[in-house]
């Protein structure tokens, strides 16, 4: 007990000495937790029958009604199926892609050369998803856009890339492909500048050609930044790419472009049913969080880079 | 020069195909942008029948001049300047509030505030509790629906108070500290100085952001006076929209209506792309300073 209040006297003689630095947190804090956890106990309307007269806290009870809804209704195989495929598929792309430029970069000595790549490359990175989206529907039209000219070169039949369902995982993917590998291949630079320069003393000696030397000093060299980064994008698997998607999306592609997240914008927010979206939303979050608890343990037990 | 009489016949054919390849990619992001501007200078006649391929093909400024004569791109554009100042202000204060006392080893209690923070990252509440807040707070259709509830990011939270732990030596402030310097005077007479260079990179992360912020004004604005630039494109650009009549009766013009598309790209692109040069060498140090953490 004696040692107990001594501690608390303590803490509350340096909470008293620094008071302007609580009085500064306090601010965004406020932030934080009104933005963030304030909704994250509002998840409990999924549990209720949200009625905007009897606000959260006075609708009445709903049990796991909601949940049951989405798992039964036909919609929730195929939001699973799109959500996921086109989360790994853009996780596979997104990951190998920013590896394979930095890597490439990291063999070129022209030093011009390669801040004209990175310059460029990286450029993509800051265009809005509204004018990306835009950029899209210009160059795929069927009729005027730039890839069937192209095409037609060639003696291809003019293809309406964005009617069809076929076509959507892979626009969706390699559009976000030319928009950030640039972006993501800089933090491999940076991870691969950082290879202790003896190893690659060591590969020569051995005669390692360049392309050993890549495979079993630069990559070994990176891979706990790759596993920081592919389990940060596993966690973000459910989440991401609202926008993108929604701007993409139009009747002829429904099939494959509606995703969780679209879904939930258009149950709740347009069509007012507040708690059938709010469980859906939360079952994406409940999936999201397993997702990257799970790849954070695996990643502990296997390579022990962990995030925490 | 001795390394390089002794690269093996396939290192130098391994080189020469990165080269190429490095090359492609090169081209593949440099072409559509060079398109996209040259098809914007040229006549809407060469750019509905295909003719633009690298070049403005009889070049005007006509795809601009129709731009500039709406009045909704003008309003958003001016919108946007405003939600990404004031944005951005009112995020980098509240960021660097958090953040310095993060840094500080004898600020007690921020092992919880850091929890708090990282958790989350991994868990969110969804977006229809998040709506209900902000209507509860009574946002919904004002000005602050689109400055506070992304205000603070936690992503840059954490680079700033990474650079603040790195930079500013806690021997520092507790020298100042016996010499009977308040918390806030240090503040404003070491940390803000010293911290130029992180104001720099957040201010444009947090600038970009926000220029290209589209989502809560979809969700959160109702009234057209309000909208920013990016919410005007995607009825201009994506739903094919026009609103105004005057717009309509000069678009019947065929193939105008297409050119200002480019146009319009070009311009709305234009703030970032102008800041570019400086844009990058300030998001790159940021991102390195990120990760030096991670």
């Amino acid at each position: 007990m004696e040692a107990k209040s001594i501690f608390h006297s303590a803490v509350r003689k340096r909470i008293r000495k620094h008071w302007q630095l609580y009085f500064l947190v306090a601010i965004p804090l406020v932030f934080l937790i009104t933005f963030k956890y304030v909704p994250m106990a509002g998840v409990i309307i999924a549990f209720k029958d949200y009625s905007v007269v009897k606000g959260i806290y006075g609708s009445e009870w709903a049990g796991l009604k909601y949940f049951q809804y989405f798992f039964d209704s036909p919609n929730f195989a195929l939001l699973l199926k799109n959500t996921i495929g086109l989360s790994i598929y853009g996780l596979i792309a997104g990951t190998i892609c920013p590896i394979v430029l930095a890597l490439a970069l990291n063999e070129i000595r022209n030093a011009r050369f390669k801040k004209w790549v990175q310059t460029v490359t990286y450029a993509p990175y800051f265009i809005s998803t509204v004018i990306m989206v835009s950029i899209m529907i210009l160059f795929l039209s069927p009729s005027e856009g730039l890839i069937n000219k192209i095409m037609g070169l060639f003696g291809a039949d003019a293809v309406n890339f964005l009617g069809e369902p076929g076509y959507f995982k892979s626009l969706y993917v390699w559009s976000d492909v030319w928009q950030n590998t640039g972006y993501g291949a800089i933090v491999y630079l940076a991870a691969l500048s950082g290879v202790d320069p003896q190893l690659y003393e060591a590969a020569k000696v051995d005669g390692a050609s360049r392309f050993q030397k890549i495979w079993n000093v630069d990559i070994p060299g990176i891979m706990p930044i790759i596993v920081v980064l592919l389990i940060l994008n596993i966690g973000n698997m459910m989440s991401i790419g609202f926008e993108k998607v929604f701007l993409l999306q139009n009747q002829l592609n429904i099939n494959s472009s509606e995703i969780i997240a679209t879904y939930v914008y258009k149950v709740g927010l347009l069509g007012a049913n507040f708690s059938f979206a709010a469980a859906v939303g939360l079952f994406n979050s409940v999936v999201n969080f397993i997702l990257i608890i799970s790849a954070n343990t695996l990643s502990k037990r296997f390579s022990s880079s962990s995030l925490w | 020069m001795n390394a390089k009489i002794r690269e093996s016949m396939a290192d130098r054919i391994f080189i020469g195909a990165i080269y190429i390849f490095l090359m492609m990619v090169l081209l593949a992001v440099v072409y559509p942008l060079i398109y996209i501007v040259s098809a914007s200078f040229s006549s809407p006649a060469a750019v509905t029948a295909g003719r633009v391929w690298l070049l403005p093909v009889e070049p005007t400024l006509m795809g601009y001049t129709t731009v500039f004569k709406n009045p909704d791109i003008i309003r958003g554009f001016s919108n946007s300047l405003f939600y990404t100042g004031v944005g951005t202000f009112i995020s980098v204060c509240i960021t660097i509030m958090l953040a310095y006392p993060l840094s500080r080893k004898s600020f007690y209690g921020r092992r919880f505030i850091m929890m708090l923070l990282v958790f989350t990252m991994i868990f969110d509440g969804g977006l229809i509790p998040l709506y209900l807040v902000v209507k509860n707070l009574q946002l919904i259709d004002t000005i602050w629906a689109l400055l506070l509830p992304q205000a603070l990011a936690v992503f840059q939270a954490m680079i700033a108070c990474a650079f603040f732990t790195t930079s500013i030596p806690e021997e520092l402030a507790e020298a100042s500290e016996i010499d009977g310097c308040s918390d806030m005077r240090f503040i404003f007479s070491i940390v803000l100085p010293l911290a130029k260079p992180i104001i720099a990179v957040l201010v444009l992360m947090y600038a970009v952001m926000k220029w290209n912020m589209y989502f809560d004004a979809l969700i959160y604005l109702k009234s057209e006076e309000l909208f920013p630039l990016q919410i005007i494109l995607r009825s201009i650009l994506i739903l094919n929209v026009d609103s105004s009549a005057n717009i309509q009766e000069t678009l019947r013009l065929q193939g105008l209506k297409e050119l200002m598309k480019y146009s319009l790209i070009v311009i709305s692109s234009l703030p970032v792309l102008v800041l570019y040069p400086f844009v990058q060498k300030h998001f790159v140090k940021g991102m390195l300073i990120g990760s030096v953490k991670g």
